[in-house]
């Protein structure tokens, strides 16, 4: 294709032969690599909000403190109901390849049972810390603290919305081109949850219950 | 102010009769001129049957071309509003000596300033740097759109969103009086219990959340739907700074919208974050918006350093100088930008290390933008130079732009920024570089790519006119301000005790109007290229001898850019076609597959307005129901899967045999 080669040849300034170009062909479909940097822009929400929480983590205001508030097993059951979540979505993934529909919607229904499950236990976790006066009001620290666990519930939140649509999409279409392209985002999204709460598990709750 | 008693109803939430300013005559008058101006143009549309064609061809549109005109449209509207801002700044200081208090009072000053900063950098510039790539970079790649036609339709209009609720703000409440950022304390509830800061946030979000979406989808237009041939190092300079400015905005927006975010949670529920209490951190909220700050002028002047360039070369008529050192250039600036924040308050306390850091990181950056400025002088040397209108300001760019670069580099110095911080002097720099260097750009953009949108030239005459106005005033208007600023004047004042300052506020209110000038000027070169279009027709699509693929379609271009997908083998690909004596094919025509227009991107920002103005006045009912309606909208276009057509192969043949008429008449 180098132009010097060709100065002299009569060279191809138009693609005459050229198909008719289609969107809906999946490999040649952006939508992809825009929704993975989509999800790097949200990645960086997250990373002000741990940015934040890493300045005001000390901001008790005379109110509790990690060690006082954090219940590990609790949290424990938790990172482990996400990270089956996961898992169950990759068997979804995997049977989408193979092409059975009904395995895909089986697995993609599981997972969203157990992000409902992670997304209980975090409104139980919630609603025990309120009861026990540790409100967001109470200082900066609780501030943090919910904006950023809680930002990650409400991208579960959404995730499991997600999953109810694409359930009825995949009722209606089954594993077609759109369809298939959902599914990965629909699958980069909910990884990054899990990578995210990784890091929401080890640097809020495991350090802090140390300290 | 006087929105500070609490009466609130289940129906209108705190949205009561002493909400409309009928107290300020200013607001009155204006108010009275929208609302005349407002519906003589709706019984223009209603009367010459407009409706119909407005929804098809422009709101419901996906074609990047419309949108990047609607993009330029809200800028220069927003111009017009922003700076009758700043003529009402000027008039106050320049009368408010002495016994003279001036005309406004000190709240409406606060917000006059804070409405100028927000609306010229979220509502003017930012909407005409993205209407410019919106525009001008899908047709350089040779691309037919962008990666994501719907989705670029929703960053318009989320983003008109937001400019209509600044605009509410004026008549229905009031805006924020906490500075172009918003800054707490001053913004916290304690301090503006009223409307203003809401109004600030819930612009800025709805249309932050366009900006960003925008970003995402030009970064993956240019790396996905480039011309067969075009690599990386073969695109088009303002290719490239359009890539690493959106990569800049992408990298940066997240973090506003969470700081944002994080104020409003501090507002509504009474979380701690930036509260002077119970562990809060005022300075937090400061190196959040600084990290989006900073950058932020960065992903404004890099796609007009661009524009320089891609006019620089067209008009010497020499391939650009050390391309591929512009590019490093562009890279390097991009990294180094978001590396310097903490310039912006070296008075923080932060320490001799950390603001030597920052101050260091911040004066490199001269040397890349240095760099460029040299490329564009030997791209100028011994080329044959055609001073038309858009070179005049490059030229003019050039000798404003290396003062405010300067004086940039001075405030960099710590030691001297503890003296200068806040001042006017720091002023007059930002005003310096952004109208000296994005809005002479852009003014060069527009009349450089003008002919290509609508097929015809902006009249000369009038076009000069505005250029002298422009850089006649912003010297006038800017010079006195450096001097008073160096003197010692703070910015954000109202009334001045020292009368011996007076003088230079007169003769910045003078430049003002000369820039005045500029503007109407402006407005009237485009009305007058409108009534001469005949007279100024490019029947060529190539009216400057571009060098660019641009320039190989029509003018204006066809709603599918390119009959046949352009291939290309060099840098500067328009003019290797013209210069290997290409010919375009005159047949052989295929349908061509283009996105389908949606209403979905007006609905939903509709949606997202109403939900906005809900959540300021409290109106929890109209919020509650306007987000349900909004996410059950937004998941009910998913479900629609026919989202694209064909383009008739002999429609294209139609359009294609047209322009061969149009080129032989010539």
């Amino acid at each position: 294709m180098s132009a010097k080669t060709e100065t002299n040849a009569s060279p191809t300034f138009y693609l005459v032969e050229e198909e008719a170009h289609d969107h809906g062909d999946a490999h040649a479909s952006p939508t992809p690599l825009g929704f993975w940097i989509y999800l790097m822009s949200d990645a960086l929400i997250f990373a002000t909000l741990f940015a934040t929480y890493g300045v005001l983590a000390a901001g008790y205001a005379g109110g509790p403190t990690q060690s006082e508030l954090f219940q590990l097993p609790l949290v424990a059951v938790n990172t482990g109901l996400l990270l089956l979540s996961s898992i169950t979505f990759g068997m979804s993934m995997l049977e989408m390849q193979a092409g059975k529909a009904g395995a895909v919607k089986l697995w993609l229904a599981l997972t969203g049972l157990l992000g409902a499950a992670f997304v209980g236990v975090e409104l139980y976790e919630f609603s025990h810390l309120i009861a026990e006066g540790a409100t967001p009001e109470r200082s900066a620290f609780l501030s943090a603290f919910f904006t950023l666990v809680g930002t990650h519930g409400l991208h579960v939140t959404f995730g499991l919305i997600w999953i109810v649509v694409m359930l009825v999409q995949l009722n209606q279409r089954g594993l077609s081109v759109e369809n298939q392209r959902r599914m990965t985002c629909l699958g980069m999204f909910w990884h990054l949850l899990d990578v995210v709460w990784i890091g929401v598990f080890t640097f809020v709750y495991l350090l802090g219950a140390l300290q | 102010m006087s929105h500070t008693t609490p009466s609130f109803s289940p129906l209108f939430g705190r949205l009561s009769l002493e909400s409309f300013p009928i107290h300020e005559p200013i607001l009155v008058g204006t108010f009275a001129v929208v609302v005349v101006l407002g519906l003589g143009i709706l019984a223009l549309v209603t009367r010459f049957k407009l409706w119909g064609w407005l929804w098809r061809e422009w709101l419901t549109t996906v074609d990047h071309k419309k949108i990047g005109i609607m993009y330029m449209i809200l800028g220069i509207i927003m111009l017009l509003r922003g700076f009758a801002d700043a003529l009402m700044m000027r008039l106050q200081q320049a009368i408010a000596f002495g016994g003279s208090e001036g005309y406004l009072n000190a709240h409406h000053y606060d917000q006059v300033f804070t409405a100028h900063g927000t609306i010229m950098i979220f509502f003017v510039a930012i909407p005409l740097v993205v209407g410019l790539i919106n525009y001008v970079m899908p047709l350089q790649i040779g691309a037919r759109d962008v990666a994501f036609p719907f989705l670029n339709s929703l960053s318009l209009w989320l983003t008109v969103a937001g400019a209509a609720l600044v605009m509410a703000s004026l008549f229905i409440g009031e805006f924020s009086t906490a500075g172009w950022l918003n800054y707490v304390p001053v913004a916290n509830i304690e301090n503006s219990p009223g409307t203003g800061p809401d109004y600030y946030l819930w612009a800025l979000q709805i249309a932050g959340v366009g900006t960003t979406l925008s970003a995402i989808n030009m970064v993956t237009t240019i790396i996905k739907m480039r011309a067969p041939g075009m690599t990386m190092m073969k695109m088009p300079v303002f290719v490239w700074t359009a890539l690493c400015s959106n990569v800049l905005a992408i990298a940066i927006f997240p973090v506003l919208t969470a700081a944002f975010a994080l104020l409003m949670l501090d507002r509504y529920l009474g979380f701690n974050f930036f509260t002077n209490d119970l562990g809060g951190n005022a300075m937090m909220y400061w190196n959040l918006v600084w990290i989006w700050g900073h950058p932020e002028v960065y992903v404004l002047i890099l796609p007009i350093f661009g524009v320089y360039s891609e006019i620089t070369s067209t008009f010497t008529g020499k391939r650009l100088f050390g391309y591929s050192s512009m590019v490093y250039a562009t890279v390097v600036i991009t990294i180094l930008s978001y590396l310097v924040w903490l310039h912006h308050f070296f008075t923080m306390g932060s320490g001799a290390s950390v603001n030597s850091f920052f101050g260091i990181a911040t004066m490199v950056i001269s040397i890349p933008t240095g760099a460029k400025i040299f490329n564009w002088l030997f791209t100028m040397y011994r080329g044959r130079i055609r001073f038309e209108l858009p070179m005049a300001w490059v030229v003019a760019f050039m000798i404003t732009f290396v003062v405010g670069g300067m004086t940039g580099v001075l405030l960099a110095v710590p030691p001297a920024d503890f003296v200068l911080h806040n001042s006017l002097f720091l002023v007059a720099h930002f005003h310096n570089v952004i109208i000296g260097g994005v809005v002479f750009g852009l003014f060069a953009g527009m009349t450089y790519w003008f002919p290509k949108a609508f097929g015809f030239k902006l009249d000369g005459f009038w076009g000069w006119v505005s250029f002298w106005g422009w850089v006649i005033g912003y010297w006038v208007a800017w010079t006195p301000i450096y001097i008073v600023g160096l003197m010692g004047t703070t910015r954000r004042v109202r009334y001045f005790e020292d009368p011996t300052l007076q003088p230079w506020f007169i003769v910045a209110g003078i430049g003002a109007l000369i820039i005045l000038v500029g503007i109407l000027a402006f407005v009237i070169q485009i009305a007058v290229s409108i009534k001469n279009r005949d007279k100024l027709k490019d029947t060529t699509g190539d009216p400057w001898d571009g060098r660019t693929l641009e320039w190989s379609t029509t003018s204006p271009p066809p709603a599918y850019n390119f009959a046949f997908t352009p291939v290309v083998h060099d840098l500067d690909a328009w003019y290797d076609m013209k210069d290997r004596g290409h010919q375009r094919p005159k047949a052989g025509f295929k349908p061509i597959h283009m996105p389908r227009s949606t209403g979905a991107g007006v609905i939903i920002s509709a949606l997202a307005l109403v939900l906005g103005f809900a959540m300021i006045w409290y109106i929890w009912w109209l919020a509650a129901i306007s987000f349900v309606a909004l996410l059950g909208y937004s998941i009910a276009h998913t479900f629609n899967y026919d989202r694209e057509y064909y383009i008739p192969a002999e429609e294209v043949a139609e359009d294609e045999k047209a322009r061969t008429a149009l080129e032989a008449g010539a």
